[in-house]
């Protein structure tokens, strides 16, 4: 049965079931409506907008200072980066060209912010297939990047670090000292979590060959991200199109074939060192210079329409921009990464196990207000 | 049996029993004594399951880079006391869908096969409820009418996620049984008698593991991740699968009728380490080397009781550490595991340890 009307017909022995809105392993209020037969997934339909707050039409009605704080809403853990987007964005209509220590911090920052999302996502993931030490390892690992953050800037997870034309505060004089710490700490944890979980046989033998995304899939639904690369397809923005100071930085981006849960793991695996070394390079060379550079109180960007995106955590994320000349831009609509992501996992859980559905779901690493806005 | 044990209990017991049934009539007596055994082990039963939730919070905390609780009494030894109060005190929330009688002796199904099967195991000599001809057989029995209570539980709760969970644990029980039953009868074999007290008095000079060496460590490993999975603890949880089902089987009950469940698991838990200790790692038998008189006899002096509990608690603690580091198999990974690999494996082992026992290979 392929269709997926509203009125989906159940076969005889299928059953429905509603995987949340209240799931452990939804990690939100998201909820699955899966039917089944038996162990075996038939279908499943994500009924998504529990947590809609409206983000898109709070952001047309406030200033452009005022909006880079809603953005840290949509995916809490890459903060970060949906704060630059903003900033990206404005900077790029009104054509300021940001001092070179601006982009050198924002892209460390980011970065941190990387892996402390792939962090948690690791946790969570081995949470889902049952090892729930992996939580507390992940946790314990997280904790020193948070704290830098909050010396940094007083936020631990939603940073609200940038601000059009750079960021709000100079760097803590602690700062390089502490991120080169950290990364040495972190580069004797990482190999702990391949022996917990990415070397295991059971775990293995669930993730390898399970939910495949075909590189066809991928590019016709969108998919970015770790989840897309996985499969093959080339979608990193900081590659495809450089901001801040990706450009002067020599890093890998990590690229598989085989489109399974195992390589989407994988994948996300060796982006935290690719994020490490990316920091490694920037972090001894970061420019003297302003933090910020000087901007009008009320920011008014000239009328037309703009598109941006970054990379974050779960792929790109862009927002499409169109201003009327006024305050506050006339529409803001955001391209978010888990939607489109979301959008692919009906395709990968068919004729799998529920086992199957949880470990492919956490595969995507969803963050569900980032779905709903 | 001409080997002198040092703490024999089956003195300070047979005078109890001396004395209850000399003071009244035969059918009196018998009452008392089952009632006094039956306080005592309820009392223990409680106890174990009590502090085996506090241990394993522990070495969970332990191997989680955590503390644990620490805050009820020293290093939170009171906690799960204070845990028991708070879920007795909980509301029972009945379950409208639910059908009410099995629903409502579901709980007692899984305590009560718990509370049997430990009636058979001896602490020491002379220091058990009841000491069968065919102890083994009957804690094998006695143990999986548990699964009875899982099912029927999950059954008429009423609820999808607790049906799939009660249906999971059924296969995997009604599959992992003959593992584990099959290990024990490769000890059987070598011990020549079903009788716990038999085979605990049997590896006075070695314990069964040494003496049976390869098939006895070979059916050792094969008992334990058979007994694991018999007592669905992770990484064979998949009858509550938390991640996946919420909460499987128990999913609909609530205060004193989840509590039975909870404790049900540890107790099945301490069975199962109780029988690795008892039938390989020689139970209250102390650590005896042959030759060795002076050694032998220093280890002698060490309580049967201690070593008893110092052999469960490694298997607990073994079981536990399976748990925390694990992740969950998947339920056609489970039969897989039993159907095309422990069976075969103890089919074979059976044959080897007959092949041993004849041709007297064993120390």
């Amino acid at each position: 049965m392929t269709e997926t009307t509203e009125n989906y017909q159940l076969d005889q022995e299928e059953y429905i079931i509603n995987m949340g809105p209240q799931h452990p392993s939804t990690h939100g209020v998201l909820r699955f409506e899966v039917s089944l037969k038996g162990e075996m997934v038939r279908n499943i339909r994500p009924h998504c907008g529990y947590i809609h707050r409206g983000i898109e039409k709070m952001c047309e009605k406030n200033t452009y200072q005022q909006i880079i704080h809603l953005t840290d809403r949509l995916d809490y853990l890459s903060a970060h980066s949906n704060n630059e987007l903003v900033c990206l964005t404005v900077e790029e209509a009104l054509e300021i060209e940001v001092p070179e220590r601006v982009k050198y911090i924002r892209t460390i920052m980011a970065e941190l912010n990387r892996i402390a999302s792939h962090q948690l996502w690791w946790c969570s993931m081995g949470m889902d297939m049952g090892g729930l030490t992996c939580f507390f390892y992940g946790l314990r690992d997280r904790e020193p990047i948070l704290d830098i953050f909050e010396e940094t800037c007083g936020g631990r997870l939603l940073l609200s670090y940038n601000c059009p034309g750079g960021v709000m505060y100079d760097l803590h004089p602690n700062f390089q000292k502490r991120v080169k710490d950290y990364i040495k700490y972190f580069r004797k944890k990482l190999p702990e979590y391949d022996a917990l979980l990415s070397g295991n046989i059971i775990f293995l033998e669930r993730t390898k060959g399970l939910g495949v995304l075909t590189l066809e899939d991928a590019i016709s639904f969108g998919v970015t991200g770790p989840t897309g690369r996985a499969s093959g397809f080339s979608c990193d923005i900081r590659k495809t199109q450089p901001y801040s100071a990706y450009s002067k930085v020599d890093f890998k981006e990590i690229l598989y074939t085989e489109g399974d849960t195992f390589h989407r793991y994988k994948a996300r695996i060796d982006e935290m060192w690719e994020s490490m070394n990316i920091i490694e390079q920037l972090i001894d060379n970061i420019p003297e210079g302003d933090y910020a550079v000087k901007m009008k109180p009320i920011i008014k960007l000239p009328a037309g329409e703009y598109y941006k995106s970054v990379e974050t955590a779960r792929g790109e994320l862009g927002l499409y921009l169109i201003s009327d000349g006024n305050k506050s831009p006339y529409r803001f609509k955001l391209r978010s990464p888990n939607f489109i992501n979301l959008g692919a996992l009906a395709s990968m859980v068919k004729d799998t196990k529920i086992a199957d559905l949880v470990a492919i779901s956490a595969s995507l690493d969803l963050v569900i207000p980032d779905i709903d806005r | 049996m001409t080997f002198k044990f040092l703490y024999d209990f089956s003195i300070l017991t047979q005078a109890i029993d001396k004395a209850i049934t000399g003071s009244m009539s035969p059918f009196w007596a018998m009452i008392t004594e089952m009632t006094i055994i039956g306080v005592l082990i309820l009392a223990f039963y409680a106890v174990v399951g009590l502090y085996l939730v506090y241990a394993e919070r522990k070495v969970c905390a332990f191997m989680q880079n955590r503390v644990g609780p620490n805050r009820v009494g020293p290093w939170g030894f009171f906690q799960t006391i204070a845990d028991l109060i708070k879920l007795l005190m909980k509301e029972l929330i009945p379950i409208k869908a639910a059908d009410k009688l099995l629903f409502n002796i579901a709980p007692f199904i899984v305590i009560i096969a718990g509370f049997m099967a430990i009636a058979a195991v001896p602490f020491a000599k002379g220091l058990h409820a009841v000491d069968f001809n065919i102890g083994v057989f009957y804690v094998m029995a006695v143990s999986s009418i548990g699964v009875i209570g899982i099912l029927l539980a999950g059954w008429s709760s009423n609820n999808k996620y607790s049906l799939i969970g009660a249906m999971r644990s059924g296969a995997q029980i009604v599959s992992y049984e003959l593992s584990v039953g099959m290990s024990l009868i490769t000890i059987v074999i070598l011990a020549g008698s079903m009788q716990l007290s038999t085979i605990v008095e049997g590896q006075h000079d070695l314990w069964f593991i040494f003496k049976g060496h390869v098939p006895a460590i070979i059916a050792f490993i094969v008992f334990l991740i058979a007994g694991t999975a018999e007592t669905n603890r992770g990484p064979f949880d998949l009858a509550e699968a938390e991640s996946e089902l919420t909460a499987g089987f128990h999913v609909e009950y609530s205060g004193i009728k989840f509590a039975f469940f909870f404790l049900a698991e540890y107790m099945n838990m301490f069975i199962v380490a109780s029988i690795a200790a008892t039938v390989f790692l020689g139970g209250w038998m102390p650590f005896h080397i042959p030759g060795l008189e002076g050694f032998n006899h220093v280890m002698d002096y060490i309580p049967p009781f201690l070593w008893y509990f110092v052999k469960t608690a490694f298997v607990i603690f073994l079981m536990m550490w399976f748990k925390w580091t694990f992740p969950r198999l998947r339920i056609d990974q489970l039969l897989t595991l039993e159907w095309k690999y422990l069976l075969p494996i103890n089919l074979f082992n059976i044959l080897l340890m007959a092949l041993m026992v004849l041709m007297g290979w064993y120390f």
